[in-house]
C-alpha cells in the first residue's frame, strides 16, 4: 500500500470534522445573511464546556456531544433573539463589529476562567488505533469523523423532512414570500442561528478528541471555517462539507509531499485558486 | 550590702538605657544592607504561560532561600506575555520603577528584546534561560547569561548520544530529526548541522521534519517520520508539542529504539508525565540539570518540592533560581546598586556553591558562562533521572526503550 494513502484517509477523517464546524457558519449565512465572526470562539468554548461536563458527569466526549449541541442550540437561539436580531437590518460593518465584540469577550472570558494553558480530556481509547492491512487509523480520529457524519446527516434530515426545516429553507430562498405566507421569520432565524451554533458546539466536542484546547485556538478556527466555506461556497451546506474535506486532504497531502509545516500555506493557496477561478466557491451560486 | 538605688544612680541608669535604646536601632540600621531591586521578567501568560508560571515558582522559592542565606534582595515580578514587544515594554517599566538589575526571560526572542533595552539604559541583565547565541555575541556590556548557547546546548547534547549508546551497548544506524521551527528550534538545528558536519554523529539523519510551535496536531509529522523507518527519533520540542508527538507515536504504533532530545524542554516536565502516564517513561533529554550530588541543589530541590509538591525541580527552575543567585551575589560583592559596580561584580563572578551541574559560575568576556555541561536525563518511573555522566548519575540509562505495547 502506498504511504500517501494513510495520509489521504487521515486527512479526510479530519476534514469531516472541519466540514461540520464550517457547516454551522454556512447555515447561518445561508439563511440570515449574517457572518458569524465569533464562530471559532464558540467552538473553543464548546471544547472547554465539554471538558467541564465530562469531568463533572464522568461522561465520554461522544456521550456529551448531544448535550453540548443542545446547550449551544439554546445559547445560539437566545443570542439571536436577544442581540443579533436587532442588527439584521443594520449595515454590514455594524454586524461585523457586534460579532467581533462577542468574539473578543468570549476569548477574554475563556482566558480569565480557564487560563492560557492547553487542556485535554483523557479517554480510555486516546492511545488506541485500528490496523487495516498496512493502514493505521487512530481511533479518536475515526470516532470524530463518524460523529461528524452523524451530525451532518441529522442536519440534512432536519432541513429535508421537518416542517421547520422546510420553512427555514423557504426563508432562505425568499424572505418576503415567507412573510407573506405567514411564517414567523424572526423565530425561524433564531432557530437557524441555534442550529448553526449547535453544529459548532458539536464539532468542538469532536475536535476535543483530536487536539488540546487553549483560548488562542479561536482565531485559527474562525479563519479555518472562513477558508472552508469560501472554498465550498458561502451559504452552501454541501459546499461546506466539500470544503472541509478538501482542506483536510490538502493539509495531509502537502504534509506528505512537501513539509508538514507548509500545511496552512497549501490551504490558503487552494483558497486563492478557487477565488480566482470560481469566486462564488465550488458549490456556491452567483449572487 | 547596698540593695537600693539612689536617685543619682537611677538617673544614670535610665540615661544609659535610653542611650542604648536609641543607639540600638541606629546600630542595627547601619549593619543592615538595603535590598537590591531585581526585576524578574517571565512569560507568565500567553502560549508560554505554563512554563513561565513554573519559573515563577522558582523565583518565589528562591527569594526566601537566598534571604535565609544572608542575601539582601527584593524581587519585582513582571509578565512578558510570551511576546518580545511586551517584554521590551515591561523591561522599560521595571527600569523606570527603580530596578537595579534585571533577570529573565525564559525565551530567546524575549531575552533579546530585553537585552536591547538593558544595554540602552545601562542596567545589568542576567539571562536565566535563552539559548540564542545572538544574546551574548553582539558586544553588549551589560548582558550576562548563565545558560548554554544553542551551539553549546546542541554540542553537549549531541556528544551525549555516543555516551548513551556506549553505556548501553546499542547504537542505532538511522535517525529522523523532528524539530520546532521557532527561533530556538532553528538555532539548535544549526548547531546539530554544524556538529554533524564537523564532528559527525554516530547515526545517519534520514529525514528532517519541522513544525510550528503553535501546532495542535502532529499526526502528519509522525506519519512521515514513521515512514522513514528510522531507528531513533531525535527531537527538539517544547511542552505541548512533546505531548502531542509521543501521543501520536503511540497511536500510530511507531516505537523507535528511543526518543532523545539533544537539548530542549518538554519531555522532563510534569504535565508531560501527567498527560502520557506510562508512555512518558524512557524518553531522554540531554540538558544541563540539577547536580544530584551538590549540597545546594539538594537543599533547593527540597525547598521547591515542599512549596510545590506537584512539580518537578527541573532545568527551568534551577536556572531561574541561579539567575536570582547571580544577581544577589553580584550585589553582595559590589556593595552598591550602581550599574557599573554591579557589572564589575558580575564580571568577577565565581560561584562554586550552586545547584546546576558543572563548574563554578563564571562569565567570559562576552558575558557567557561556559561551565555548563549537559546530563542525559531519562524519564524513569515517572520522574526525570540523571543517567549520565556516570559521576553524577543516580540510575543507569535504558536503551533501547521498551515497545509501547509492552508498557505496564
Amino acid at each position: 500500500m502506498p504511504a500517501w494513502l494513510g495520509f489521504v484517509v487521515a486527512g479526510l477523517l479530519t476534514g469531516a470534522v472541519y466540514g461540520l464546524m464550517a457547516l454551522g457558519l454556512s447555515v447561518i449565512f445561508g439563511v440570515i445573511r449574517i457572518i458569524n465572526f465569533a464562530h471559532g470562539e464558540m467552538m473553543v468554548l464548546g471544547m472547554y464546556v465539554t471538558i467541564l461536563v465530562c469531568r463533572a458527569l464522568s461522561l465520554d466526549p461522544l456521550e456529551a456531544a448531544p448535550l453540548i449541541a443542545a446547550l449551544w442550540f439554546l445559547g445560539g437561539y437566545a443570542l439571536q433573539r436577544g442581540l443579533v436580531n436587532r442588527y439584521i437590518a443594520r449595515p454590514e460593518h455594524e454586524q461585523f463589529v457586534l460579532l467581533l465584540a462577542i468574539a473578543i469577550i468570549l476569548t477574554s472570558s475563556m482566558l480569565m476562567i480557564f487560563g492560557p494553558d492547553a487542556q485535554s480530556l483523557q479517554t480510555s481509547y486516546a492511545f488506541d488505533s485500528y490496523e487495516i492491512g498496512a493502514l493505521t487509523l487512530d481511533k479518536v480520529r475515526v470516532f470524530a469523523a463518524a460523529g461528524s457524519v452523524v451530525g451532518v446527516a441529522l442536519l440534512w434530515a432536519f432541513f429535508g423532512f421537518t416542517r421547520t426545516g422546510k420553512a427555514i429553507r423557504a426563508c432562505a430562498d425568499n424572505q418576503t414570500g415567507a412573510l407573506i405566507v405567514g411564517l414567523n421569520v424572526k423565530r425561524l432565524y433564531a432557530v437557524t442561528f441555534g442550529l448553526g451554533t449547535a453544529c459548532v458546539g458539536f464539532a468542538g466536542t469532536l475536535m476535543l478528541l483530536l487536539v488540546d484546547v487553549q483560548p488562542y485556538l479561536s482565531t485559527d478556527y474562525t479563519l479555518l471555517a472562513f477558508v472552508i466555506v469560501i472554498i465550498g461556497g458561502l451559504g452552501s451546506m454541501p459546499g461546506a462539507l466539500l470544503g472541509g474535506l478538501l482542506i483536510g486532504l490538502s493539509e495531509a497531502l502537502s504534509a506528505y509531499f512537501f513539509a508538514p509545516s507548509l500545511k496552512s500555506l497549501f490551504s490558503f493557496a487552494l483558497l486563492i485558486v478557487v477565488l480566482l477561478l470560481r469566486p462564488q466557491g465550488l458549490l456556491g451560486s452567483r449572487a | 550590702m547596698k540593695t537600693r538605688f539612689d536617685r543619682r544612680e537611677f538617673a544614670i541608669g535610665a540615661a544609659a538605657t535610653g542611650a542604648l535604646a536609641i543607639a540600638g536601632p541606629v546600630g542595627r540600621a547601619r549593619a543592615q544592607i538595603p535590598a537590591i531591586k531585581i526585576g524578574s521578567l517571565l512569560p507568565r501568560s500567553g502560549f508560554e504561560a505554563q512554563i513561565g508560571q513554573h519559573c515563577q515558582q522558582a523565583i518565589e522559592v528562591g527569594k526566601s532561600f537566598l534571604k535565609a542565606r544572608g542575601y539582601s534582595l527584593e524581587v519585582i515580578d513582571s509578565d512578558t506575555q510570551s511576546s518580545p514587544e511586551a517584554a521590551r515594554t515591561e523591561a522599560e517599566k521595571l527600569i523606570r520603577d527603580g530596578c537595579n538589575i534585571l533577570t529573565g526571560a525564559f525565551d530567546s526572542a524575549q531575552s533579546l528584546a530585553i537585552a536591547q533595552v538593558a544595554e540602552q539604559r545601562g542596567i545589568p541583565f542576567v539571562v536565566n534561560i535563552g539559548a540564542d547565541p545572538a544574546i551574548t555575541n553582539q558586544g553588549y556590556k551589560f548582558i550576562f547569561r548563565n545558560f548554554p548557547t544553542a551551539v553549546m546546548l546542541g554540542n553537549h547534547g549531541l556528544e551525549l548520544f555516543g555516551e548513551i549508546f556506549k553505556a548501553t551497548g546499542k547504537t542505532p544506524k538511522t535517525a529522523v530529526y523532528i524539530h520546532l521551527n521557532d527561533s530556538f528550534g532553528e538555532a539548535v538545528t544549526k548547531g546539530v548541522h554544524a556538529f554533524r558536519d564537523k564532528v559527525g554523529l554516530p547515526f545517519t539523519i534520514v529525514d528532517e521534519i519541522a513544525y510550528s510551535p503553535q501546532t495542535n496536531d502532529l499526526s502528519a509529522e509522525v506519519a512521515k517520520a514513521k515512514a522513514t523507518n528510522a531507528e531513533l527519533a531525535m527531537v527538539i520540542t517544547r511542552l505541548n508539542d512533546a505531548i502531542l508527538l509521543v501521543r501520536e507515536m503511540v497511536k500510530q504504533k511507531w516505537s523507535p529504539w528511543g526518543i532523545i532530545s539533544p537539548g530542549s524542554p518538554g519531555m522532563y516536565q510534569m504535565p508531560f508525565f501527567k498527560a502520557l502516564g506510562k508512555y512518558a517513561n524512557y524518553c531522554i533529554t540531554n540538558v544541563p540539570w540539577l547536580d544530584p550530588k551538590q549540597k545546594m541543589a539538594k537543599e533547593f530541590e527540597a525547598a521547591f518540592l515542599k512549596a510545590y509538591p506537584e512539580q518537578i525541580c527541573d532545568i527551568d527552575a534551577g536556572f531561574t533560581f541561579e539567575g536570582l543567585l547571580v544577581c544577589a551575589d553580584a550585589y553582595k560583592r559590589a556593595g552598591s546598586t550602581k550599574p557599573q559596580a554591579l557589572v564589575e561584580a558580575l564580571k568577577a563572578t565565581n560561584i562554586t556553591d550552586r545547584v546546576m551541574l558543572g563548574g563554578p559560575i563564571t562569565f567570559d568576556e562576552h558575558g557567557q558562562n561556559t561551565n555548563l555541561p549537559s546530563a542525559a536525563v531519562q524519564d524513569l518511573k515517572g520522574k526525570p533521572t540523571v543517567v549520565l555522566p556516570a559521576a553524577n548519575a543516580v540510575a543507569k540509562p535504558v536503551f533501547p526503550m521498551p515497545q509501547w505495547s509492552t508498557r505496564t
